[in-house]
This record gives structure tokens, C-alpha cells and sequence, in this order.
């Protein structure tokens, strides 16, 4: 039975007969592969069009409605070399795009304002020793207010929506004093111009909100940048089922995972991986769960049996119907647990806001003291507040608003290009924190797909038979044998179901199977001992017996991450859902002391929350469905990209690729970008304990203002980029 | 001074004509692919396949 695909869910119709789709393409990287793939479209019959996006990585096909179908699609990316994979758009990335145009609309029209009012305002500065008269200068500042005012109303908007949000809540964050500085900055501006005063503030006001707009457009680029991988990465995973339609004349069509409902039966084929949580209907077989539970041993599975997401059926078809939920089953307790470790999370409050909240008060403290001291010592209450003001437009947090989010633009990028993806926005600065790290075992430390551990103690013949005899044969180890040998010939064998295959060649007789089938049962117990975490196959040939050792391999840099991250002073532990044994083996290799072996979901946050009232900062790193609740309760937390979808999206940042190393990447980047954002608050600091004084005195003029804003906000940036070259010594 | 009725004008005209072509490039999708923009400048795809 083959299924069909269904892809309604991803073809969306633009205009009248014409149908859209959107797909992630794999292997796209210069423009030569961008014109094969749209020219090699584009020659289909009834193919509208088809545009690459070659920073995405994502491809744009338009079709004519009932001229093609998107399975030829798929398959003629396929035949181009260019596995393609559909793609819904979600909402989310729509949004996160749609911010970025926002925030750079903004952008453009208070680039604009600002070189129009520059060009007025140095003319005013350098007029004022040349003798220009009041009258063009009162032009001038009209002028400027004519196009700083509208500019602001538009452009700021962002801040200020924000700083109310914030005050509503009764909160302070930097947008408030940011806004109040602004907004002061144009009405003292616009009075002063009215008086015909000698100083204005557009310049310092605009210039102001273009610099942090510029930190906030790029800050947003980054993370739509991220957000497109991690979409990219989830189509890949192409997760779909296949579904049975029809009581009696079954259909089976694969379906993607979003279109199943629960009460659907869907079909499990051995060695396909399950892609839903459901109720065995019929059939037998057993399951690997290691990604699920980290238990790496089977688990044989009969109707009424619950199977889960991300387990590998192996030897049996299995008719699965989908719930949503019932009770008293590892789902359930993952979910129960879940929902109060997220509510439990300790609401970490970001470097920024803590900043935020120190600094507001002060400074509007500040200001008023400045206002009462001029107007103590006889100074006119107009001309008080005239400076009391100039000291909030020059305390406005220019260099304080970026100081942080620069750092987090320029450091996750760093991350970005070793293959760590940020899913939160703080998480930079918890992983900073971090001084103890848990590990899962199965799926973490281990690569996700097991190999075969020991291709190097066979001779090249008894490999390749071995192998064509795998490549025959659907059984779940066989693919792994076959994929491990990776050998281009095939033979004509005899399947045996449950026991193993076997051919005939030059009269010799070959088999691959089980142990009784190879007739190794002396051998088994020895092998067995020798290997307690693994899987076996016994090969025969002729005379002559062998074995292959299917395991979970470390991840190949795992002991010396390990050890590196040990010697920097992290504690380090593995807490594992496995057996004893295996758990005991994997720590001895990276001679980690403390190992907790079996344990529940429950057990698992239990220690973690034994390790918080240490006051220890927790780093989990884990994949598993049984991890998604400690991921969640943890300080902060890191998925590999093969961890299962619940356990990613508790996750702060996935890893990407077979080794280990962006974990403690990720970590030296988090340290080295927290110390940078301290050193840019102390020069924040550093900048107002200059300017402030100068700003009291009543000295502070529009130039000075804006010299002294930029100046900083310039000093901040560059000081941030420093957070790129973190850490290349220890790789 | 009189100069400044014309340079004046002038200069907001010219940023703003910046502006609007800022903002058209946005809308139309200028920004959306920054690495295959390039690549497509020197694809040969007009030229009759020989």
C-alpha cells in the first residue's frame, strides 16, 4: 500500500487559478544553483513561476491550477538535485516580518528628518559666530520643528507604545524615560522657538530616536534571521503520517502532522518513526523510545498500549488512533508537569530593565533637584525649568538604550554562525549566569541516530556482503547496518520475518539476523556483556560468525567538551531516563562524577529544583519528550535540533549539527557578551557623570547635546562589536 | 539670504525624494533577498541558450 501525499495544507491561491506554494529547498548556496532550480521549474509545463530566495533558502512556485500538481513539483526539485520540502508559512514569522518593514519605515523617515534638520541646525551653530541674524534663525528653527515634529509622531511610535504598555502595568522600562526625554526635547524646543530663543533641541531629539531605531531595526533582522532557520529546520523534518480514511476500502494518505485530528487512525510501518501520540489499535511490534524516555531498550507495544511522538516502531505495522488526551499516561504527566514549571519559572528581569528601573527615578530626581536648586538661588522659575529640562533631554538614554541590545544583536549573531540558535531574548544573559550544567544522556550526549561501533573489526568482503544483505531487509537495524556500510551492491535474499535475511553467493550461504538465526547462541552471552547498552546483529557466512554492535555512539567532541567545560569550573551532571548500566558506562567515558540513572520526568525537575535551593544556576541540555519539563524548569536550557518538538519549544536556544561544541560556545559567548553589556552600562554611566554636571551648570547647549549623544551611542556600538571574536582560543 | 528660498526647497526635495525611494524599495520587496539580488545581476538568463 503506497500512500499519497495530501499538500492541500500548504498550497495557498493567490488569484484565480493559480495556485502557490512555498517550499524550503536543501543545498541552495550561490546563484548557480538559484537558476537551475527556477529555470529547471520554469520549463515545466503549467509552472507560472518560481522565484528563490537565496538568503532564506526558500523557494516560491506558482502553478496553474489543475496544470500540475505539487507532488511533480517535489519530484522535479528532486531530480535537479534540490530536495525540497513544503512549507506552511506561520504566522509568527509573517508577524516577525512584518515588525522588521515597521521598524525600518520608522527608520528611513528619521533618517530623513535627521539630515534635513542637521543641515539647518549646523547652519544655526556655525551662523551664531558669523552674525546671522534672529530672523533666519527663527526660520530655521521653525523649519526644523515643521519637520522633526511629524517625524517624531511617526517614527517614535514604537518607544512610546511601548513605554505605555510598560507604564500601565506600573513598570518602568528604558523606553520611558527615552520618550520622556523626546518628548520634552520638542516642546521645550518649540517654546524656546516661539520666545525666539537662541537654542533648540530638534537635532538631539531626532538624532536620538535614529540611533536606537537602528539598533532596534537590526536587533529585529536577527531574529526573523533565526526564526527563518528554525522554520527552515522544521520543514525539513517533514513531519507528516500517514492516515487511514474509509472503514472498508482503506486509503492511506500522508497527511503533514498539522492536518491530523485526534480519533484518526494512522498506519505505522516498521521502521518508520511514529509521528503522534495515540492508542495501539491493532497490531504488535516493539518501540524504540530512546528519544522519548532515553530508555534505549525496546519496548514491546500490543493493542490498548499507548505509543508517543518521536519513537521509532521496529518490527510490526501498527494501526495507531490518535488522542488528544487521556489520562494517566507519560503525555499527561509531562503536560501536568510542564504547566507549573513554566509557571514556577523565576521571572528573570533583564539587564536592561534593572538598569531601566534604577535609572529612571534617579535621573527625574535629578532634574527636579536641578529645577528647586535654580530656582533656591534666584534664577526666574522659566529659566529653571529651561535647564532642568536640558538635563533630562542630555540624560536621555541614548548610550543606555543601546548598550544592551547591541551586544544581543552582535553576540547572537556569533551564535547564529556556529549553529546556536536563540529561541528567547534573554537567554543570552541567563546562559551567562549558568555555573552547573545537566546533560540528558540519550539523544545529548549520544548522537540522536544510532551507528555501528564496530565497521573496523571486519574485512572489507564480510562488510560489503553484510551490507547488501542490510540494504535488503526494512528492519530498523538493518537500515542502520545498511546506512553505516553504505554499500552499492544488492542481492536477491530470503527474508525470515523476526528471525533475519539470507542469500546465496559463489554456493557460500549468508545470513544477517538474529543470534539463533546465525546460529551464534555461545557467542551472544560474551558479546551481550561486553556491550550492555547495545543492539546486536549476527552475520554468518559459511563457517564463519560475526557480529555487529549498533549503539548510540557519543557525540564524536562530547569527552572533550566535557572536560573543557569541566575545567572552566561548571559542575556537571547526567541525569538519563536509561537503565543503570548504560548511564554508568557514558559517564565513566567522560568521567563525570554525578549521574542519576532512571529517573522520571518528576525526578528530574526534583533535582533540578534540589540544585536551585543551592543557589545554582542550572544550564539543562536535553532532547526528550521526559526532558521538556526539566527544559522548562531549568535556569535555561539548550535542545539539540534532533529533540522532539515539545522539548524544543521549551528549549532557550537549539543546537545545531552532530557535535557538542555550541554548547560551550554558546556558553563563552553568554559570558563575554554580559560582561560587554556591564562595560557599556558603566560607560553610559561614564558618559552622564560628564554630561550631567555640565547639564546643571546650565552650560549644556544643543551642540554639546548632540556631540555628546552620538559620541556615546558610537562608543557603545563599537565597544559591542567586540562581542563577535569571543572565544575562538578554545576550539 | 534670499538664496536660502531656493536651497532651502531644494534640499528637502532631494531627501525627500531619498525617503520615498526608501520606502517603495521596502514595499517592493528589495530588502526580502540580499544574497540572491546579487547573483541574479550577473545571471545570463536574458541571452538565448546557444
Amino acid at each position: 500500500m503506497i500512500a499519497a501525499r495530501d499538500f492541500s495544507v500548504f498550497v495557498s491561491h493567490p488569484g484565480k487559478g493559480v495556485a502557490s506554494m512555498d517550499l524550503v529547498v536543501e543545498g541552495v548556496r550561490c546563484g548557480g544553483c538559484m537558476s537551475a532550480i527556477e529555470k529547471g521549474l520554469k520549463s515545466q509545463d503549467g509552472i507560472r513561476g518560481a522565484r528563490v530566495n537565496l538568503a532564506s533558502k526558500r523557494l516560491t512556485v506558482e502553478w496553474d491550477e489543475g496544470a500540475t500538481q505539487p507532488g511533480f513539483i517535489l519530484q522535479r526539485l528532486d531530480e535537479l538535485g534540490f530536495p525540497a520540502f513544503p512549507f506552511a508559512p506561520e504566522t509568527a514569522g509573517g508577524l516577525e516580518a512584518n515588525e522588521e518593514r515597521r521598524l525600518l519605515r520608522c527608520l528611513g523617515v528619521v533618517a530623513f528628518a535627521m539630515m534635513n534638520i542637521m543641515l539647518l541646525s549646523v547652519s544655526v551653530w556655525s551662523g551664531a559666530r558669523a552674525g546671522v541674524t534672529g530672523a533666519t534663525r527663527d526660520m530655521f528653527h521653525w523649519l526644523s520643528a515643521l519637520i522633526a515634529l511629524p517625524a517624531v509622531a511617526y517614527a517614535g511610535r514604537p518607544f512610546f507604545e511601548s513605554a505605555v504598555r510598560a507604564l500601565r502595568q506600573g513598570a518602568v522600562n528604558m523606553d520611558v524615560p527615552i520618550s520622556l526625554g523626546v518628548l520634552l526635547a520638542l516642546i521645550l524646543s518649540v517654546v524656546q522657538t516661539a520666545q525666539h530663543a537662541e537654542e533648540a533641541y530638534f537635532d538631539s531629539a531626532v538624532m536620538l530616536l535614529m540611533f536606537l531605531l537602528a539598533g532596534r531595526a537590526l536587533d529585529q533582522r536577527m531574529r526573523r534571521k533565526t526564526r527563518e532557520v528554525a522554520g527552515n529546520l522544521a520543514a525539513m523534518k517533514a513531519e507528516t503520517a500517514t492516515r487511514i480514511c474509509g472503514d472498508e476500502d482503506e486509503e492511506a494518505l500522508e497527511v503533514p502532522i498539522a492536518a491530523i485530528r485526534a480519533g484518526d487512525l494512522v498506519l505505522a510501518r516498521p521502521g518508520e518513526r511514529i509521528s503522534i501520540d495515540g492508542i495501539v489499535e491493532a497490531g504488535r511490534s516493539e518501540v524504540d523510545q530512546s528519544l522519548v524516555t532515553g530508555e534505549t531498550a525496546p519496548i514491546p507495544v500490543a493493542p490498548g498500549q499507548p505509543v508517543y511522538a518521536g519513537t521509532v516502531n521496529m518490527t510490526g505495522t501498527l494501526r495507531i488512533k490518535v488522542r488528544s488526551a487521556a489520562s494517566g499516561t507519560l503525555l499527561d504527566e509531562v503536560n501536568a508537569l510542564l504547566a507549573k514549571a513554566v509557571e514556577q519559572r523565576s521571572s528573570y528581569v533583564r539587564l536592561a530593565d534593572r538598569a531601566a528601573r534604577l535609572y529612571a527615578p534617579l535621573v527625574h530626581v535629578t532634574a527636579l533637584a536641578t529645577f528647586l536648586g535654580w530656582l533656591a538661588s534666584g534664577l526666574g522659575w522659566q529659566a529653571s525649568l529651561v535647564v532642568a529640562i536640558t538635563v533630562l533631554i542630555i540624560t536621555c538614554p541614548c548610550a543606555l538604550g543601546l548598550a544592551v541590545p547591541a551586544v544581543q544583536v552582535v553576540a547572537a549573531s556569533a551564535m547564529f554562525r556556529r549553529g546556536i540558535l536563540l529561541n528567547s531574548g534573554d537567554a543570552l544573559e541567563r546562559l551567562a549566569n549558568v555555573d552547573t550544567i545537566v546533560f540528558d544522556k540519550t539523544g545529548t550526549l549520544t548522537l540522536p541516530q544510532p551507528g555501528v561501533a564496530n565497521l573496523g573489526d571486519h574485512d572489507s568482503r564480510d562488510l560489503e556482503l553484510a551490507g547488501a544483505l542490510a540494504s535488503a531487509s526494512r528492519h530498523p537495524l538493518s537500515r542502520i547496518l545498511a546506512a553505516a556500510i553504505a554499500t552499492k551492491s544488492r542481492l536477491a535474499v530470503e527474508e525470515f520475518s523476526g528471525e533475519g535475511v539470507e542469500a546465496f553467493v559463489d554456493g557460500e550461504r549468508l545470513r544477517l539476523g538474529s543470534a539463533t538465526f546465525c546460529k551464534a547462541e555461545e557467542l551472544a552471552p560474551a558479546v551481550a556483556s561486553e556491550w550492555p547498552d547495545a543492539s546486536l546483529i549476527f552475520f554468518r557466512r559459511g563457517e564463519r560468525t560475526a557480529y555487529f554492535v549498533i549503539s548510540q555512539a557519543l557525540r564524536p567532541d562530547a569527552r572533550e567538551v566535557v572536560r573543557q567545560l569541566a575545567a572552566q569550573g561548571y559542575a556537571i551532571e547526567i541525569l538519563s531516563g536509561d537503565r543503570d548500566a548504560p548511564v554508568a558506562a557514558i559517564a565513566g567515558k567522560l568521567s563525570v562524577m554525578n549521574f542519576a540513572a532512571g529517573l522520571k520526568p518528576a525526578g528530574k525537575i526534583a533535582r533540578l529544583e534540589r540544585l536551585k535551593s543551592q543557589g545554582r544556576c542550572v544550564l539543562m541540555v536535553g532532547d526528550g519528550l521526559n526532558d521538556a519539563p526539566a527544559l522548562a524548569a531549568a535556569h535555561v536550557s539548550i535542545s539539540p535540533v534532533s529533540a522532539t518538538h515539545l522539548a524544543q519549544a521549551h528549549a532557550d536556544a537549539v543546537f545545531l549539527g552532530e557535535r557538542l561544541a555550541p554548547v560551550a560556545a554558546a556558553l563563552r559567548l553568554a559570558r563575554k557578551a554580559k560582561r560587554l553589556m556591564l562595560q557599556n552600562l558603566w560607560l553610559a554611566v561614564l558618559y552622564n557623570a560628564v554630561a550631567v554636571p555640565v547639564a546643571i551648570a546650565g552650560h549644556a547647549t544643543p551642540l554639546i547635546a548632540a556631540l555628546a549623544m552620538s559620541g556615546s551611542s558610537i562608543l557603545v556600538t563599537l565597544n559591542a562589536l567586540r562581542a563577535r571574536a569571543a572565544g575562538e582560543v578554545a576550539s | 539670504m534670499n538664496v536660502l528660498a531656493i536651497l532651502v526647497p531644494i534640499a528637502l526635495a532631494l531627501g525627500f525624494c531619498g525617503l520615498i525611494a526608501f520606502l517603495w524599495a521596502l514595499r517592493s520587496g528589495q530588502f526580502d533577498d540580499l544574497e540572491g539580488a546579487g547573483w541574479r545581476a550577473i545571471a545570463d538568463d536574458d541571452l538565448p541558450e546557444s
